[in-house]
């Protein structure tokens, strides 16, 4: 009789180990892509995968292994996943897992760790991996018993997907990974403490739609948040239905279509005139999802002087965290802007938008034009012209960032993915290639600099192996370019440290055609078995894009841009609207 | 200002470190911390005193409450409520010099001498914030061997306050 009883449970319950529980939790909560990279303290899952019924990519280093995890997630709005080492393979995750953190990207991290026994005994390859990872995380765990396993990775992807979304680290101890447990996969997550489910106020749903009423001069101001709560939809009935103008942060971009006639396109430290001209003159700053970041207000005294401020947030941290609040509502974006259409009446604000619309065609985002040069930003143009505006652009960091912000029409939520809180160098071309597993049938463009792609290179082997064909521009100007930026405008021209690409190369000029190439970014490509060119003129550009679109392969396209083109406008760092410098010649 | 922060939390392991380090991360100081299980041994509470001006305290108490283990936060200063410390205070009194005058101002405070040494006298002390710093101002003239402090504690007098705690 016991015996039978046994037999009955052991099926119902059958013993998995916790390898198997990590990969059926993985499997439960919808993986359809793993990032990673092996080592010792992780065997035991590796072997399990060996049956996974999903697709493992392994990256060349594990930051590359977050990133592309993160790009997938971006791309998706589904929680990205990867799986690292121990010691050095999780605490190569840690910029990857800062870059999400700081964006709201939601991602689940299983590290391996040392067997329980030995933790804290500095055995071979132990990193105190939660402990590290704390501040860059929105949760860890360290698992500290096989029959905790599948409930933990339950809680990992529930955390991580909901509220504001964020980075979840498992650390898993090696013994328990081989450890056999009955414990089955929970159905539904049940947390204590972490209650996600804020239910808006609709007091303050009505006096937003009041203050909206009693504006002359509104503006809304969309960041990430408005993308991560699928919200655009709602976003652009409300634009309408009251004829607000839209701007949008960096990490907001492609929330609002940018050809409406009602975008102002992306504000702050390198925004367009009109957009920070609009903030600086509206009364009625509504932020959708924003945090109100110091690359966007500048000074903040001076930030939306004239306007009321309301907050739209899940985070109930960051309202009022910088910026004064007048009105703050908590909540999902999605559900209290349908509750503000529903009880929000039409409106036109035709005098201001007018005026906008003046300061729109004005003052629109340009640069000197060259027939003999490549201006970068000229190759932006030609990307968005030869893609029908339909890449899916990623950017590592620095003036080519922001060029390809400012002269890329983007019209869709997730066409546009950067790293915009913590500004990763080597973000790029990881993230492009993550990007591209998730919307294979999409031209993914990873718009990068001669450094940042030196920074994490290698994976572009990861692309070529698995046929995700990506198309890698390198905007070569022979500097790390927003720092030399800073220099000749901040530091008396003094370039220190800012020089890349051919030894010997005199300031200013442009990369050579007749010298040795430092890396040559070409050969480099090929090697990693990516198709390579290196163009030096502005007809060469849209010829090449074609060609590489077309190819269906992964394509390096180095482009020698002019060395010391600026990102403009720009306001300097802790200023006011009024300071904002508008080179354009 | 000095306010007096209750936080529940999971009683779990690390869940202080959570704490401890999100506060210094964002550049918040702790004046005194007290942390025990509560009558729910799954939950812990932890009584932190905070200086900082409004807003830096909404921020602390916002940031406390995204973290993933805490169940609750309040800031007491805000309500009606009882606060304790206790303090064990170890003055030198060589020779028994000052011994009388420390004992009496001890005995003002309802303070406890709980021993008497050659070097020395030890007295325990426990009040409210005021108190507490009142008796300590009043000590400094002497010369303070050593002194060890509980931290504050902290319960609300409001009746609706007192919830339950699961
Ligand atoms: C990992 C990392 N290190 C350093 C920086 C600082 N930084 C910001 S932009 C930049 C220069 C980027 O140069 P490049 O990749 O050539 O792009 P460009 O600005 O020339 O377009 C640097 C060094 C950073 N953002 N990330």
């Amino acid at each position: 009789m016991k015996k039978e009883i046994d037999e009955k449970c052991e099926k119902e319950h059958p013993f998995r180990s916790g390898a198997q529980c990590v990969i059926d939790g993985l499997v439960k909560e919808g993986c359809e892509v793993l990032f990673g990279y092996p080592g010792g303290a992780v065997l035991d899952i590796f072997n399990c995968l060996y049956d996974a019924p999903f697709h493992f990519v392994l990256s060349r280093h594990e930051q590359g292994a977050v990133h592309m995890a993160d790009g997938f997630a971006r791309a998706t709005g589904k929680t990205g996943c990867c799986l690292v080492t121990s010691g050095p393979g999780a605490t190569n995750t840690v910029t990857g897992l800062a870059t999400a953190y700081m964006d709201g990207v939601p991602l689940v991290c299983i590290t391996g760790q040392v067997p329980l026994s030995m933790i804290g005994n500095d055995a071979f390859q132990e990193a105190d991996v939660v402990g590290i990872t704390r501040p860059v995380t929105k949760h860890n765990f360290l698992v500290r018993s096989v029959d905790e396993l599948p409930s933990i990775i339950a809680q990992a992807f529930y955390i991580a997907s909901t509220g504001k979304p964020g980075p979840v680290v498992v650390d898993i101890p090696k013994d328990i990974q081989r450890q056999m447990t009955q414990q089955p996969i929970p159905e539904t997550v049940q947390m204590r403490a972490y209650k996600p489910h804020i239910e808006f106020k609709q007091a303050d749903v009505q006096a937003l739609a009041e203050m909206i009423g009693a504006s002359e001069r509104p503006v809304l101001y969309v960041g990430g948040g408005a993308i991560a709560g699928e919200a655009s939809a709602e976003l652009l009935q409300l634009a309408h239905r009251a004829e607000i103008p839209v701007c949008t942060t960096l990490m907001g971009m492609g929330a609002f279509p940018e050809n409406d006639s009602l975008s102002l396109s992306m504000l702050g430290m390198h925004g367009s005139v009109a957009a920070n001209y609009a903030v600086d003159k509206c009364d009625l700053l509504i932020s959708v999802g924003a945090r109100f970041d110091d690359r966007v207000t500048g000074k903040i005294s001076e930030f939306a002087k004239h306007a009321k401020v309301v907050h739209i947030d899940i985070d109930q941290s960051a309202i009022g965290k910088s910026v004064r609040c007048d009105l703050g509502v908590v909540g999902y974006i999605k559900p209290v802007l349908t509750a503000l259409l529903a009880i929000l009446p039409a409106k036109s604000h035709k005098e201001w938008v007018d005026r906008t619309q003046r300061w729109k065609d004005r003052f629109p985002f340009t640069y000197p034009a060259s027939k003999e040069v490549i201006m970068p930003q000229f190759v932006i143009e030609q990307i968005c012209e030869v893609s029908n505006g339909k890449a899916t652009i990623v950017t590592d960091v620095g003036q080519h960032q922001m060029w390809a912000a400012q002269h890329f029409c983007y019209t869709r939520p997730r066409s546009f993915l950067s790293s915009g809180g913590l500004g990763t160098m080597g973000f790029g071309l990881p993230a492009a290639i993550g990007a591209k597993f998730a919307c294979p049938d999409d031209p993914v463009v990873c718009v990068t600099g001669d450094g940042g792609v030196q920074m994490n290179f290698q994976e572009l082997v990861v692309a070529v192996e698995h046929k995700k064909p990506v198309v890698t521009v390198i905007l070569n100007n022979g500097y790390l370019g927003m720092v030399r930026q800073w220099q000749e405008m901040f530091y008396g021209n003094r370039y220190s440290g800012v020089m890349l690409g051919q030894s010997n190369r005199e300031r200013s000029e442009r990369i050579d055609e007749g010298k040795e190439f430092l890396p040559n970014f070409v050969l480099l490509a090929e090697a990693h078995g990516a198709c390579a060119v290196r163009i030096f003129k502005p007809e060469d550009v849209a010829p090449t894009l074609k060609a590489a679109f077309e190819s269906k392969k992964s394509w390096v396209i180095e482009c020698i841009v002019e060395p010391e083109a600026c990102v403009f406008p720009m306001i300097p760092p802790g200023q006011a609207v009024t300071a904002m410098i508008n080179r354009t010649v | 200002m000095n306010n007096i922060i209750n936080c529940l939390v999971e009683n779990e392991p690390g869940v202080l470190a959570r704490i401890v380090s999100m506060i210094s991360g964002r550049g918040y100081n702790i004046e005194t911390l007290n942390v025990a299980p509560t009558q729910d041994r799954k939950v812990s509470k932890m009584t932190m005193v905070v200086p900082g001006d409004a807003h830096i305290i909404e921020q602390v108490t916002h940031q406390l409450t995204k973290l993933v283990n805490v169940i609750e936060v309040v800031n007491m200063t805000n309500q009606r409520h009882m606060n304790r410390e206790l303090i064990l205070v170890r003055v030198a009194s060589k020779n028994h010099v000052n011994r009388s005058e420390i004992v009496d101002l001890a005995t003002l405070f309802n303070a406890k001498v709980i021993a008497v040494q050659e070097d020395s006298v030890t007295v325990q002390m426990v009040g409210n914030q005021d108190h507490v710093s009142d008796f300590l101002h009043l000590f400094e003239p002497y010369h303070i061997m050593d002194i060890s402090r509980s931290g504050v504690i902290a319960v609300g007098r409001e009746v609706a306050a007192a919830k339950p705690v699961s």
